[in-house]
């Protein structure tokens, strides 16, 4: 076996990662003085400027529904209808993202539902022939 | 403390669809409008402050005086997404206010394609994020401001909707707005959907434009006559700081509310002493929410406030009576001066059928992606 095959898949976000297993997660920047999570690596926390090294934290994989929007014309070859969310980690960040399996429709998409983060294998390939992985979020069953 | 600082010449043109046309041919007309409403002419201007977006790399400001006056002046061109136009305006003020200047130029111009704006977000990868890391679009990121008002305050998509029929019905008003045409609230809320719960009708229209002013010093002012000058009471600029949300979903709000506090504090009035108001309205989500952040209205109050009629011409704080960025046109670099053009004819009375009575105080704001947001309180002299 190459490395390649052996190498987690290509993500479509560095900050989703995989864990020993191969289970899929994200992971946040967690600034060591004021506890604020970022998806992305900075200099410095935006919120309180500390500059000590941020801490990588999992992300909870439950959330709430803040706010979306359910979009109906986008760019060409960009599949429509689709729900853009923004959605709150329980006890982390906020994160934006799509929101699947649901009839994307006012009645069935509400702010304040509870979600979770879902992981899928996307239709594009990378250069070696590896399915790209992306999260998304999903009305949380039960 | 430094002299008040005053617009003795703005104006703007019809805003349209002008491919043919050059950015500074665009940008130039609109110099030229404004110099001779001041009765000044390009020799006069010490300085340029150029707003654009999409050519901003191209030297619009000086190109524009490459086409009417070559005078060797500082120029500078500033982008700050849609608050770009504004941008510039207010670095004319500083540098009158300053005392560097007596009499500068600012326009803003802006040459626009048709359709969305935004960006599909596409990586090395060449996969475009849009839809599958939600919208990056405007109208689903100004619809989502929208859908989080109505979370907290049961705001209905009538209530955005109506906001573009005042808006279009505004515009039938005013000849220099892109479209004169009603937009009845049934049309409005059955067009074509584009982003929920924001219709094609509450989105605001991609058209080229430009508007300039000619800002002066108190000095020059009372020099060259002070019967159709406008005072500059208060400029602010901010950008997003800290919230909770902002790196998810852009937060237009914070930005609007801390830009609206310090040009109230600075001219020394209260949101109640404002005769009219021309603000972002890029989507119709966006005015409801602006109401608020403003101080139009109470907190949550937006809905009932655009179902009293209150900001129809004619009501207690008329909003947008150019037709607004939905219905007047939304030439990203031009509408930040094209608002105080609006703002300014209604202070010095010569708006005609449009004509909000009395105005004596009034407001504008602008909001840029990213975030920029200008807001300029001025006064009839």
């Amino acid at each position: 076996m190459t490395d390649a095959a052996l190498a987690n898949p290509p993500t479509i976000v560095p900050f989703l990662k995989f864990g020993a297993d191969g289970a899929p997660y994200l992971e946040g920047q967690q600034c060591a003085d004021c506890g604020e999570i970022y998806t992305t690596e900075r200099m410095a926390c935006s919120k309180c400027f500390s500059r000590k090294p941020f801490k990588a934290v999992r992300l909870p994989t439950t959330g709430e529904l803040y706010t979306f929007s359910i979009v109906h014309r986008s760019y060409p070859g960009i599949k429509v209808p689709f729900v853009s969310a923004t959605v709150d980690l329980d006890g982390a960040c906020s994160l934006k993202g799509t929101l699947v399996d649901v009839t994307p429709d006012p009645e069935h998409v509400k702010t304040g539902m509870k979600v979770e983060v879902v992981f899928r294998e996307l239709e594009h390939r990378n250069k070696e022939g590896r399915t790209y992985v992306s999260y998304f979020f999903a009305p949380k069953k039960g | 403390m430094s002299e008040d600082v005053y617009v003795l010449g703005v104006d703007m043109i019809k805003f349209g669809r002008f491919p043919h046309r050059t950015i500074d041919g665009l940008g130039a007309e609109a110099a030229l409008l404004a110099l001779d409403d001041a009765g000044l002419g390009i020799k006069d201007m010490q300085a340029l402050y150029l707003g654009n977006v999409g050519h901003v790399t191209q030297f619009v400001g000086q190109k524009i005086l490459q086409q009417i006056g070559q005078t060797g002046i500082p120029v500078v061109n500033c982008t700050n997404a849609c608050a770009s136009g504004a941008t510039a305006f207010r670095e004319a003020y500083l540098a009158v206010k300053s005392g560097e200047f007596d009499l500068v130029l600012a326009v803003g111009v802006e040459q626009m394609g048709k359709g969305l704006l935004g960006n599909a977000g596409g990586g090395d990868d060449g996969i475009p994020r849009e839809g599958l890391l939600g919208s990056r679009l405007m109208p689903a990121l100004f619809a989502e401001v929208g859908m989080e008002h109505s979370r907290k305050y049961g705001t209905k998509p009538e209530h955005f909707a109506k906001v573009s029929v005042k808006n279009h019905h505004h515009s039938t008003l005013n000849p220099k707005a892109m479209y004169q045409i009603e937009t009845p609230l049934e049309e409005v809320m059955g067009a074509e959907m584009i982003a929920y719960p924001n219709t094609k009708l509450m989105c605001s229209v991609n058209v080229d434009g430009s508007a300039a002013a000619v800002i002066a010093s108190a000095k020059k002012a009372r020099e060259l006559g002070m019967g159709r000058a406008v005072r500059i009471r208060a400029s602010a600029l901010t950008s997003d700081r800290f919230t909770q949300r902002d790196l998810t979903l852009p937060d237009f709000n914070t930005c609007t509310r801390d830009a609206a506090k310090i040009a109230y504090e600075k001219a020394g009035v209260s949101p109640q002493d404002i005769n009219l108001v021309e603000l972002h309205d890029c989507f119709a989500t966006a005015e409801i929410v602006h109401y608020e952040n403003l101080g139009l209205c109470g907190e949550g109050e937006a809905g009932a406030f655009i179902d009293s009629g209150a900001t129809w011409l004619g009501g207690k704080v008329p909003v947008n009576v150019s037709g607004g960025l939905l219905s007047k046109g939304h030439p990203l670099g031009a509408t930040g001066i094209a608002n105080i053009y609006e703002v300014a004819t209604h202070l010095r009375g010569e708006a005609g059928a449009r004509q909000v009575e009395g105005a004596r105080l009034g407001l504008t704001h602008v909001l840029g992606l990213g975030q920029a947001c200008a807001v300029h309180v001025l006064e009839k002299v």
